[in-house]
């Protein structure tokens, strides 16, 4: 990943230089090197801070549209890098029209699966000041405070990239990477199954568990390249459901359930809620049962495969299922 | 339950015991009427004399598929045992397809509820035309007796919202 990454702020430099783009829309830094984020350089100057390495889990196709950078066209175009597992949000936004395909020049980047720092510090390493990468990717050399140690990058990927979607990137201009065609990564649905092969009581009781320590700072919404909505319901404070603490074990259900509903079918299930969540709520486990009911009920469907599909919530088959189907079950 | 007790300490009238429990807990339920179709048939159902339970509260809305998801959970919410949602039988729907985007909606819907480990037995979907109103009332009996089986809703609900 290190030759990608050299490669990638090159390119992006030149492009800047060229005027082919006039800012770059990447990651620096933030307070660690490990902390980081999107980032906006509007100078070649200021690339001297772009990074890309195994903490850009940042998925920056949101990141386009919360700051309004692709809509204006006299503006220039933006460089934007996007993972492959990015590329499927910048689809789904094309097709919802929140971006302007002319506005943006994608450079593809290859990724070999984004690391956790708490994953990391989890092994119990503590005072990390650097990271090395071996020749094949596979071992980190951790720098602590402490002195190294190595360590499997296996062990401490982001939970998104655990049971990575592929290599493959669905949209792009320029492409630097070194992945070979890669599929799928682990069965993502596992934990679902999980989920929906204990009882009714234990599932409640896990949900309960988990809700319970949302304090509704929108974070997961925020990050959410589906959540797009100019106008949110839960900026609305008639809505009965704007942000503010829950008091009830339900009020936090609502919101959830809420949430995950307004991005069934059209989540590209790239993980950013559950990674940016504070609370560390698996949030992927609503979206991951939408995606597989909806590929159970409705066929295989892959939000953000290619711009312009039509959604299966917009779409219909007039022998669909009854909904009592799903409700006669048994149980209680 | 009291209704228990209630059979072991008098001489044990059945009647009596559910005379008690239905004092203490009726439940509620809302139905989502589509006006072109089931609104009708409750309409029809009346005119027939046909019965259906006091407790179902129905509101009317322009097609099935004018429910959000949003409607139902505020029910719950507001302390709904069960919610029904009834519309035009799929393919009469008077604008010609809201209720296939609502038996998506729905079916999704329910799968989540259930998901997250509340009843699903606590919602339904059913299709009644206006010239169905037998049916209408045959609906929501059954619908009424599952939900008194099913007792009251705690699960899913603002309990600030009881009395
Ligand atoms: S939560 Fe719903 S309304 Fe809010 S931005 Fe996301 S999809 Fe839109
Ligand atoms: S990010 Fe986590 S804590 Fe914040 S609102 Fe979302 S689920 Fe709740
Ligand atoms: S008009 Fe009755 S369901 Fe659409």
């Amino acid at each position: 990943m290190q030759a990608v990454s050299k490669k990638v702020l090159d390119r992006a430099r030149e492009l800047m230089r060229d005027g082919t783009v006039s800012r770059v829309a990447g990651w620096k830094a933030g307070e660690f090197f490990y902390d980081c984020e999107p980032a906006l350089f509007e100078t070649e100057e200021s690339l001297k801070d772009l990074v890309y390495n195994r903490f850009c889990a940042a998925n920056l196709s949101k990141f386009l549209i919360t700051n309004d950078i692709a809509s204006v066209a006299d503006r220039g175009r933006t460089l934007v890098l996007l993972k492959p597992c990015d590329t499927y949000s910048f689809n789904q936004l094309l097709t919802e029209h929140r971006l302007s395909r002319d506005n943006v020049y994608i450079l593809g980047v290859g990724c070999e699966g984004m690391c956790d720092v708490d994953r990391i510090r989890a092994l119990g390493i503590k005072g990390i000041t650097g990271v090395d990468e071996s020749e094949d990717g596979k071992k980190l050399t951790v720098r602590t405070l402490y002195g190294d140690g190595e360590i499997d990058v296996d062990g401490v990927l982001v939970n998104k990239c655990e049971t990575c979607k592929g290599k493959a990137h669905k949209i792009f201009d320029e492409l630097i990477s070194d992945n070979e065609e890669e599929g799928p990564r682990g069965d993502r649905f596992e934990c679902v199954r999980e989920l929906e092969s204990m009882a009714p009581a234990e599932r409640f009781a896990f949900w309960q568990k988990e809700l319970s320590k949302c304090i509704r700072c929108n974070a997961c919404r925020n990050a959410c390249p589906a959540c797009s909505c100019r106008k949110c319901v839960f900026d609305n404070n008639a809505s009965g459901i704007a942000s503010k603490a829950n008091t009830d074990s339900f009020e936090e259900k609502l919101f959830h359930i809420i949430r995950a509903f307004h991005v069934a079918g059209r989540c590209t299930d790239c993980g950013e809620c559950s990674r940016v969540c504070p609370q560390g709520i698996p949030l992927h486990l609503f979206n991951r049962k939408y995606i597989k009911d909806i590929n159970e009920f409705y066929g295989e469907f892959a939000a953000g495969e290619e711009a312009g599909q039509r959604g299966p919530l917009i779409s219909f088959e007039a022998g669909d299922r009854e909904p009592n189907s799903v409700s006669d079950k048994g149980g209680d | 339950m009291p209704v228990n007790e209630n059979v072991n300490a008098d001489n044990g009238s059945a009647a009596e015991a559910q005379a008690t429990e239905t004092k203490q807990w009726k439940p509620r339920i809302v139905a989502f009427c589509c006006n072109w179709c089931s609104y009708a048939g409750a309409d029809l159902a009346g005119s027939s004399r046909l019965s259906y339970p006091a407790e179902i509260k129905i509101i009317r809305v322009p097609c099935s598929c004018r429910v959000n998801p949003t409607f139902i959970l505020k029910a719950f919410e507001r302390g709904a045992d069960g919610v029904i949602i009834c519309g035009c039988h799929p393919g009469d729907c008077h604008y010609s397809t809201g209720n296939y985007y609502a038996r998506r909606r729905m079916a999704l819907l329910f799968s989540m509820l259930d998901y997250i480990g509340v009843e699903r037995g606590r919602t339904r979907v059913e299709w009644v035309s206006a010239a169905e109103g037998a049916r209408f009332s045959q609906v929501m009996n059954d619908f009424a007796k599952k939900i008194s089986e099913l007792g009251e809703n705690v699960k899913v609900g603002d309990l600030r919202c009881r009395q």
